[in-house]
C-alpha cells in the first residue's frame, strides 16, 4: 500500500555544515544524505562546499573529493566510474542516476544526494538491494534451454535476432529505474520493477532461449507484472537511455497474443 | 554499539516531479472524480423520477457557482481521462514509448483535454446555460 510519510526512525533532520576552506575560487554546496548504524540517529542532511576549481567534473569526482579532503565517514559505493558497473547509482537533483556519468553543472541549485528512493538504508548512500537482486534471481536470468547442444559449436543467432536484444541488453542493474518508480514504492513487495522486468523479457526474446511458455507463465501475476501503469518513470530515468516501460509492454503483449485472441 | 533497524530512503518527497508521473497520477484522479461525479448523475435521473420539484432542486444546485465548478471539474476530467486514455490504447499495443514521443502525446492529451472541454462548455451556454 501506498505510505506517502516516511516512517518516524526514517524522518530526515538538518545536520552538520563543512564551510570551505578560505581561498576557494568557486564553491558549490552539496547537501548529502548521512545515517549511520552507529549513533542510533535519524538520518540527517550534511552539507558541504566544494570549491569546484580544485574537483573534477562529474558529481562522483565531488563525493570523492568530500571523502578525501572534508568528511572521510562519507561512505558511498563506486567502481568504474564510467558508467558501466551502476555502483553509484543515486538519487541527484531529484532524480536516480550515475554519480559518475552526472555533470554537476547540469544541476540546479545547490546539489542534492540522497540515497535511491524508498529502500533500507545500509549506510549514507548505500542502499540494501537484498530485495532486488532476490527478484531478479526469481527470473532465472539465464538461457534455458531444452533442446541438447550442437555437439561442436555455440548456440548461433542470427544478426537480426541478435539485433532484438539491442536496448535489452545495455542493461547494467543499477536499479535507478525500479527506484524511480511509484508503483514499486508502494509494492515493491511483490511488483518485480522495470529493471527485472526488462531483463525477464531480455530472455523471453532471445531466440537462443527455449523457455518462453515458462517464463511468462511466472510472470502472469496481478503483481509481479501487473503493477506497471505505464508511469514511465523507468524510462525517463534511466541512465542507459533504456526503456523498460517498452520492454514490459512487449511481455503485456506477449501474454495476449499467445491466448490466441 | 546501538543497532537501530535501518531507515527507509526518502522517496516521494524527495523525488523531482516528472512530467510523467504528473500526467499518470492526473490519469487516475481524473478516474476517481469521475466515480464520484456519477453520484451526480444519479441524482439527476432520480429526481427527474421523483417529479418537477426535485428536479428543479438538483437544477438549482448545478446551476450554483460551485455546482458550475463541480461540472467544469467533471467535464475536464472526462476529456482527460478520454484523451490520455487513448494514449494508453497506443501503449498497449506497443506504440508511443519513446521519451520524446511520450512527452509530445502527453501534452497532446492536456491540450486536448481542455479544448474539448472549452467546445463543451461552449455548446452549453450557446444552447442556453448548464444543467
Amino acid at each position: 500500500m501506498a505510505e506517502f510519510t516516511l516512517p518516524k526512525n526514517s524522518k530526515v533532520q538538518e545536520g552538520k555544515r563543512f564551510p570551505a576552506k578560505a581561498g576557494a575560487r568557486n564553491v558549490r554546496t552539496f547537501r548529502v544524505y548521512r545515517w549511520s548504524p552507529d549513533e542510533g540517529a535519524n538520518p540527517r542532511i550534511d552539507e558541504y562546499e566544494v570549491d569546484l576549481a580544485a574537483c573534477g567534473p562529474m558529481v562522483l569526482d565531488a563525493l570523492i573529493k568530500i571523502k578525501n579532503e572534508i568528511d572521510p565517514t562519507l561512505t558511498f559505493r563506486r567502481s568504474c566510474r564510467e558508467g558501466i558497473c551502476g555502483s553509484c547509482a543515486m538519487n541527484i537533483d531529484g532524480t536516480n542516476t550515475l554519480a559518475c556519468t552526472k555533470a554537476i553543472e547540469d544541476c540546479r541549485g545547490d546539489l542534492r544526494i540522497y540515497p535511491l528512493p524508498h529502500l533500507p538504508v545500509v549506510k549514507d548512500l548505500v542502499p540494501d538491494l537484498t530485495h532486488f537482486y532476490a527478484q531478479y534471481a526469481s527470473i532465472r536470468p539465464w538461457l534455458r534451454t531444452q533442446s541438447a547442444p550442437p555437439p561442436d559449436a555455440e548456440r548461433l543467432q542470427s544478426k537480426e535476432d541478435r539485433a532484438k536484444l539491442d536496448g535489452l541488453y545495455e542493461c547494467i542493474l543499477c536499479a535507478c529505474c525500479s527506484t524511480s518508480c511509484p508503483s514499486y514504492w508502494w509494492n515493491g513487495d511483490r511488483y518485480l520493477g522495470p529493471a527485472i522486468l526488462l531483463q525477464a523479457y531480455r530472455w523471453i526474446a532471445d531466440s537462443r532461449d527455449e523457455d518462453t511458455g515458462t517464463r511468462l507463465d511466472e510472470l502472469e501475476d496481478p503483481f509481479k507484472l501487473y503493477r506497471c501503469h505505464t508511469i514511465m518513470n523507468c524510462a525517463q530515468t534511466c541512465p542507459k537511455g533504456l526503456n523498460p516501460a517498452k520492454a514490459i509492454a512487449e511481455i503485456k503483449k506477449l501474454m495476449v497474443e499467445r491466448q490466441g485472441v | 554499539m546501538p543497532q537501530l533497524a535501518r531507515p527507509l530512503s526518502p522517496h516521494i518527497g524527495i523525488y523531482r516531479w516528472q512530467w510523467t508521473m504528473t500526467l499518470s497520477i492526473l490519469h487516475r484522479a481524473t478516474g476517481i472524480a469521475l466515480a464520484v461525479g456519477t453520484i451526480l448523475l444519479v441524482a439527476l435521473l432520480l429526481s427527474l423520477a421523483a417529479g418537477p420539484a426535485a428536479y428543479a432542486r438538483v437544477q438549482a444546485c448545478c446551476a450554483s457557482p460551485f455546482g458550475q465548478v463541480l461540472l467544469l471539474g467533471w467535464t475536464w476530467s472526462l476529456c482527460y481521462h478520454l484523451c490520455n486514455g487513448i494514449r494508453h490504447l497506443a501503449w498497449d499495443v506497443g506504440w508511443g514509448f519513446e521519451i520524446a514521443r511520450g512527452r509530445l502525446t502527453g501534452w497532446i492529451a492536456i491540450g486536448a483535454s481542455l479544448l474539448l472541454t472549452l467546445a463543451i462548455w461552449a455548446c452549453v451556454f450557446v444552447r442556453g446555460g448548464a444543467a
